[in-house]
């Protein structure tokens, strides 16, 4: 430790402004950074976005209708990624490159924007289902969505995050938002059962995490990544197998993104609030909620950690291997659709962790492709879900969507493209999301992980088929039972859903501009500039 | 011009896309209308591409459009590519018009189904792979038309499907097909690990350039005739095709007659470079055309059905069109092709008339006397008879009078395989007779008391439902019902009309390749930049072997016209046993082909049960085991998952405690 | 290897941690669980102080007061979804939330 010391002292000028120059006794000048608001303006915009929703709406609670609310976080949402494509270009510029802000706090990449996009995207989606949820289900006001621009906010510092402190911030303003959002349904307990059990989970592993940072920064001297790499990466640094204290960081702090992600052992959470919480709730948690957690673990691991990749590697490997398996299993026995979706998210991280795993740049882009495609597919998949869930939002067992095709044949025709697409079937998008989160393993050699990748994949393509049969069957029960109605699908879920199933397809059909996309946005750990 | 090229697929594309989302609000006609104008412009993209590549130099006439990548990964792309050369042109040429006639055709013949608009999104989903199968530039996108055409034709085949025993029929002929798709897999591979490129135009470059051993090409030529024998109906994967028979009859026109059908010889015309080093798989591929060619026909004698007579037909046909590719003669398989597909997308439509006339009946044996009620249609079937048969001028004439000398001329074997060509061109002009007869000429037969009886179970005929038709729906004994007074009635006009343009067509179709002079054989001057050249013997040996084709027809016609006049003439006697002749040769084959196929079928049910099966199961079985196992994990208790992050934590700590070396 | 750290703050750390986590493990009480929360947390602040003083940086001090932020969000939203469970099920314990399984 005092070696370590000893060179954080010679480590001054070297560009970082994170003050390191040890606390003197009496006179502390504490210098402060230069804000470079254009980086922040993303995440300003969904923060003050979300604020002011609420402020407003609580001046002029009964004059408000409730569509503006949606128009609104739609708008919001839209404005980040508008304010995020200036920064893109800015990025791939090869002149000017990444850069990050706030005395490194953030650092502003393509990884980070490609991320922020797809939350955004991810958030436009959710407040166009809820839009007509809130009002079939009775729920009043602009909570959901004021929590759900905050959430995004979280999720979008949580991938630029460039300190581990920033990070957690991040974690906490994105989990304590969608605790909330997951107990909104406060009349039905299941909702504010899921809640409940999400809020005492996710305090319990951000209390890992946390630790995890704590033993981290006490290994390194930092908690800024860039200065945690550099530490290292030094050749005068101590040989990880040594540091007890920075490879128990490394467990802890992969309790908290497992967590975060729904990584098998540390998923039990999923199904069971998947399962209770609002459906357009559910649908933000499998898409932004995880592409945060991802972003952040992609962060974190592949690239400041990146150098003792082979210590933490087979840790995620078996993390990945048991989502695979453990989620695929267990999506089979469910009869409940919305939970059977819930698990198979739990397989769609394990195949995201494969991604990880491999810690390649091109494992990297194939995680960011992934996580696109995963956004429409899934928050599509749970759209429908909403729509079928009929009033009270309970109608989601398997025998609910008997018979959907006969009655409305679009809605199921929807559903079935989307399913197809989450088994990974071929001219959809989540066929090459599988594709290249599988061929990236190969590439990096990792064999037996890229056949059991696969083989999830099968085992997951029986439930989707289990839905699909049943959309398609009808029998001779629901003659007894009478016909039930047909489903309304409101103006703005029918948006929402139209909207994700083309980017399933075309994706599916073209999928090179993503690929490039996500290509170009390799993260970078780069100091202040 | 050729800039065009890429409207051709996309605007059936677009009709389908148009059509999924507006098809149930636009109804009947409009949906009908909207894909024949689709499939009509995409005639007219196709002429004018045509018309772009035709006037360029004879080496310039190949126009690649790169229209994106779409795989890529390292060491491995693929793009999205078309291809246009005379070869994909000229199958476009016809696939787009026949096409379109077709589509036109069926707006009359679906009039009044429930589910109009969906039968058109087939249709143009049908177009759409069809043309992607023709002009894709490499073989995966060309594997992607060949699964999207197969896919459609489940579909369409499965249109009217509500009982069992037809889903049977789609069952086999999925098995069939994926039997063929592994060979067309297979090669891709193969052919992928030789050269490193399964792009058409580098394959041809590979060839030249004698980068694959003539062992490699045998096994390439073979695998993808595995291939062509599933799509294209031969031995032994023929079966699926009667069967296909169940759809609603524009589309055994379309798919199982013209165009898909047609896609295994396409693509061994399209390998050809590749077959031409391919030794002793071409002996194969002639053999096995031949040989189909003439079962086919035999069985087709036996056949009482008005459709399984032409489906027989079009299996017998399609093995012409192998026996010319494996003779080397690609131009005249081209030849072949084409006329093909006028004359029998003509007489399925006729046929598809008649049985509209007939109220749904496809019972040949009811039939009789039609001429008088459907002139247009007996007119027009005529002329697809007299074509088929190899009656000159008819353009049929022509094409299998080229295949048969090319036989002739074919150094191992050639003979013998003339000689089962010529006497299957006897048999097929029999049966063709036959079938002319039992349907338009002699008594109305649905009048006979005989007739009237309830019918043998073997008229699955009457499976055929119709939507809209409430009376014979599902009813084996509808054939019966027909009232004595019934007075079959001619087509609308929307039917009537492609009957006419296709038999204009199947009449001229034979000056595309005329054998007189070097000049006049316009098909295979304008094929040859992609086929090889081919000689077929001189001219007086043509004029001998055409002269022989042109007698073994009349004696097929007339001996026909002899058997089946007498037979209402002379009645039971003769009729009897001839009859039953008839039978014995379809059990004969159907035990020769069909009781073996049946076998293998059944084995390979047996397989699908007990291996397969039991291997699925077992998985199936040990997930569902242990996912309730692991159910059990998942209490409910929120302080047991807690237990269980707490675990896992554990776990990563000893993990990591253990990397710990002091 | 911690030579610039006294050990003893770090064991203290990790002695309240593993309390804060095995309370939550065996307690069924919803605001105990809270608590416990709430002690691991504050384990981890010890823990950051004791890093900061021995690095002479100040960052990890820093840190505490933003973990404490949280730490007081996370009360907020903790304490209104106890409220809203206890008026739907008086007296209702982490057990008696489980409707959902399997």
């Amino acid at each position: 430790m005092i070696g370590v010391l000893a060179r954080l002292a010679q480590d001054t000028g070297d560009g970082i402004l994170v003050p390191a120059e040890p606390i003197q006794a009496g006179v502390t000048q504490i210098a402060t950074p230069e804000i470079q608001w254009v980086a922040l303006l993303p995440h300003l915009i969904l923060v003050v976005g979300g604020i002011l929703l609420l402020t407003i709406a609580s001046l002029f609670r009964h004059r408000v209708p409730r569509w503006a609310y949606t128009i609104y976080t739609v708008a919001v949402a839209a404005g980040a990624i508008i304010a995020a494509l200036p920064l893109w270009v800015r990025v791939q510029d090869a002149e000017r490159g990444p850069f990050s802000a706030i005395a490194g706090a953030l650092g502003v990449d393509g990884f980070s924007i490609f991320i922020t996009v797809i939350i955004c995207a991810g958030v436009i989606l959710t407040a166009l289902l809820a839009d007509g949820y809130l009002k079939r289900e009775g729920i009043d006001g602009p909570e959901l969505f004021v929590l759900l621009l905050l959430a995004a906010s979280g999720g979008t510092i949580m991938a630029s995050a460039n300190d581990l402190i920033v990070l957690f911030l991040g974690l906490e303003i994105l989990s304590i938002s969608v605790y909330v959002m997951a107990a909104m349904h406060a009349r039905r307990f299941t909702s504010l059962e899921a809640g409940m059990k999400y809020f005492i989970l996710g305090a319990f592993s951000s209390a890992f995490f946390l630790y995890g940072i704590a033993l981290v920064y006490g290994a390194s001297g930092s908690t800024n990544m860039i200065r945690i790499n550099q530490y290292l990466a030094s050749p005068t640094g101590v040989v990880l197998s040594e540091n007890g204290l920075l490879l128990g960081g490394f467990a802890l702090l992969l309790v908290g993104f497992g967590f975060k992600v729904a990584a098998v052992p540390f998923h039990a959470w999923a199904p069971d609030v998947y399962q209770g919480a609002p459906t357009p709730v559910t649908a933000f948690m499998a898409s932004a909620v995880k592409a945060g957690g991802f972003a952040a673990m992609l962060r974190v691991f592949v690239l400041t950690f990146g150098t003792f990749s082979g210590d933490w590697q087979p840790v995620v490997f078996a993390l990945a291997v048991l989502s695979l398996l453990v989620g695929s299993v267990l999506a089979i026995v469910q009869t409940n659709v919305k939970r059977m979706l819930a698990y198979s998210s739990i397989a769609h991280a394990g195949f995201i962790l494969v991604g990880v795993e491999v810690a390649t740049e091109q494992g990297t882009a194939a995680a960011l492709f992934y996580l696109a495609a995963y956004t429409f597919m899934v928050v599509g998949s749970f759209a429908v879900i909403t729509v079928v869930g009929r009033k009270g939002d309970g109608h989601h067992e398997l025998s609910d969507y008997r018979g959907l095709a006969r009655r409305q044949p679009v809605l199921a025709f929807v559903f079935t493209i989307l399913l197809l697409a989450q088994a990974g079937v071929p001219f959809t998008a989540g066929f090459f999301a599988k594709f290249y989160v599988i061929s990236a393993a190969v590439d990096a050699e990792n064999y037996s992980l890229a056949i059991i990748a696969m083989v999830s994949a099968v085992i997951a393509a029986f439930l989707y088929l289990r839905i699909m049969i049943s959309m398609y069957m009808s029998t001779d029960s629901e003659a007894v039972t009478g016909e039930p109605d047909r489903v309304p699908v409101p103006l703005a879920a029918g948006i929402a859903l139209f909207v994700a199933c083309v980017v399933t397809v075309v994706i599916g059909f073209v999928p090179g501009p993503i690929t490039d996309l996500a290509n170009d946005a390799v993260p970078f750990l780069v100091q202040v500039g | 011009m050729e800039e065009l090229v890429w409207l051709i697929p996309t605007l059936p594309l677009a009709g389908f896309l148009l059509l999924v989302a507006f098809g149930r609000r636009m109804g009947e006609p409009a949906a009908g209308w909207l894909a024949s104008a689709m499939m009509a412009g995409s005639f007219a993209a196709t002429v004018v591409v045509f018309a772009g590549l035709f006037n360029e130099p004879e080496s310039h006439r190949i126009f690649t459009q790169s229209l994106f990548t779409w795989i890529a990964v390292d060491g491995f792309e693929v793009s999205v590519g078309l291809l246009a050369d005379p070869l994909s042109i000229t199958m476009a040429l016809f696939v787009t018009g026949v096409g379109a006639l077709i589509h036109l055709y069926s707006i009359g013949y679906m009039h009044g189904d429930k589910d109009f608009s969906k039968f058109f999104i087939y249709m143009n989903l049908f177009a759409f792979s069809m043309l992607v199968l023709v002009l894709a530039d490499n073989l995966l996108l060309t594997f992607v038309g060949w699964e999207g055409v197969g896919t459609c034709s489940y579909l369409l085949i499965s249109f009217w499907f509500t009982d069992e025993q037809n889903a049977v029929a789609g069952k086999k002929a999925f098995v069939t097909n994926r039997l063929g798709d592994v060979g067309f897999m297979l090669g891709t591979f193969v052919l992928w690990t030789t050269i490193g490129s399964i792009n058409y135009l580098d394959i041809d470059a590979a060839v030249s350039a004698e980068l694959i051993a003539g062992v490699t090409a045998t096994a390439i030529a073979l695998l993808f005739f595995i291939a062509a024998t599933g799509k294209s109906a031969q031995i032994p994967l023929f079966v699926w095709l009667p069967d296909a028979m169940a759809g609603p009859t524009p589309v055994s026109a379309l798919i199982h007659a013209a165009t898909m059908v047609a896609a295994g010889v396409f693509l061994l015309v399209r390998m050809s470079p590749v077959l031409h080093e391919a030794a002793w798989a071409n002996d194969v591929i002639a053999w096995v055309g031949v040989i189909t060619a003439f079962v086919a026909a035999t069985i087709a004698v036996a056949q009482n059905d008005i459709k399984k007579v032409l489906a027989f037909s079009t299996i017998s046909q399609l093995g012409y069109m192998f026996l010319a590719i494996g003779t080397g003669a690609y131009a005249a398989a081209m030849f072949h092709m084409v006329t093909h597909a006028f004359f029998k997308a003509l007489l399925f439509l006729g046929a598809g008339s008649v049985i509209h006339g007939m109220d749904d009946r496809q019972d040949m044996r009811v039939m009789g006397g039609l001429s008088k009620f459907m002139p247009l249609t007996t007119i027009t079937f005529l002329v697809g008879w007299l074509a088929i048969a190899g009656v000159p001028p008819f353009s049929g004439f022509w094409s299998k009078d080229e295949i048969l000398a090319s036989a002739w001329a074919f150094d191992s074997g050639g003979a013998a395989l003339w000689v089962i060509g010529l006497v299957t061109a006897l048999i097929t002009a029999f049966y063709m007779s036959r079938q002319v007869i039992m349907v338009f000429y002699g008594r109305p037969h649905w009048r006979d008391e005989t007739a009237r009886t309830p019918a043998p179970a073997s008229l699955s005929a009457a499976a055929e439902n119709p939507g809209g038709d409430g009376e014979a729906e599902l009813d084996v004994d509808g054939l019966a019902r027909l009232p004595a007074d019934y007075q079959p009635h001619e087509s609308p006009w929307q039917m009537t009309v492609p009957l006419v343009f296709l038999s204009l067509l199947a009449v001229v179709g034979g000056v595309l390749n005329l054998p007189f002079l070097e000049e006049l054989a316009l098909l295979e001057n304008w094929l040859e930049p992609v086929t090889l050249p081919h000689e077929a013997g001189s001219g007086a040996e043509l004029w001998a072997l055409a002269s022989a084709a042109t007698a073994i027809a009349l004696i097929g016609i007339g001996s026909a016209t002899v058997i089946y006049q007498r037979r209402r003439v002379s009645r039971e006697l003769v009729e009897r046993r001839l009859f039953s002749k008839g039978w014995y040769v379809d059990i004969f084959y159907s035990w020769f082909t069909g009781h073996p196929g049946r076998r293998f079928f059944d084995a390979i049910r047996w397989f699908d049960e007990k291996v397969i099966d039991g291997a699925a199961n077992g998985v199936a079985g040990l997930v569902r085991r242990s996912g309730t196992a692991l159910r059990s994990l998942q209490t409910g208790y929120v302080r047991n998952y807690a237990l269980g992050v707490a675990f896992g934590t554990v776990l990563l700590l000893v993990y990591f405690i253990t990397r710990i070396q002091v | 290897m911690n030579g610039g750290v006294d050990a003893a703050y770090l064991v203290l750390g990790a002695v309240l941690f593993a309390i804060g986590a095995a309370g939550l493990l065996v307690r069924r009480n919803l605001l105990v669980m809270f608590m416990c929360v709430e002690l691991m947390l504050n384990a981890v602040n010890v823990t950051f102080v004791a890093f900061a003083s021995a690095l002479g940086d100040i960052g990890g001090q820093v840190a505490v007061f933003f973990v404490l932020v949280v730490a007081a969000s996370e009360v907020v939203v903790g304490l209104a979804l106890i409220v809203a469970i206890m008026r739907r099920k008086p007296g209702a314990t982490a057990d008696d939330i489980s409707l959902m399984k399997g």
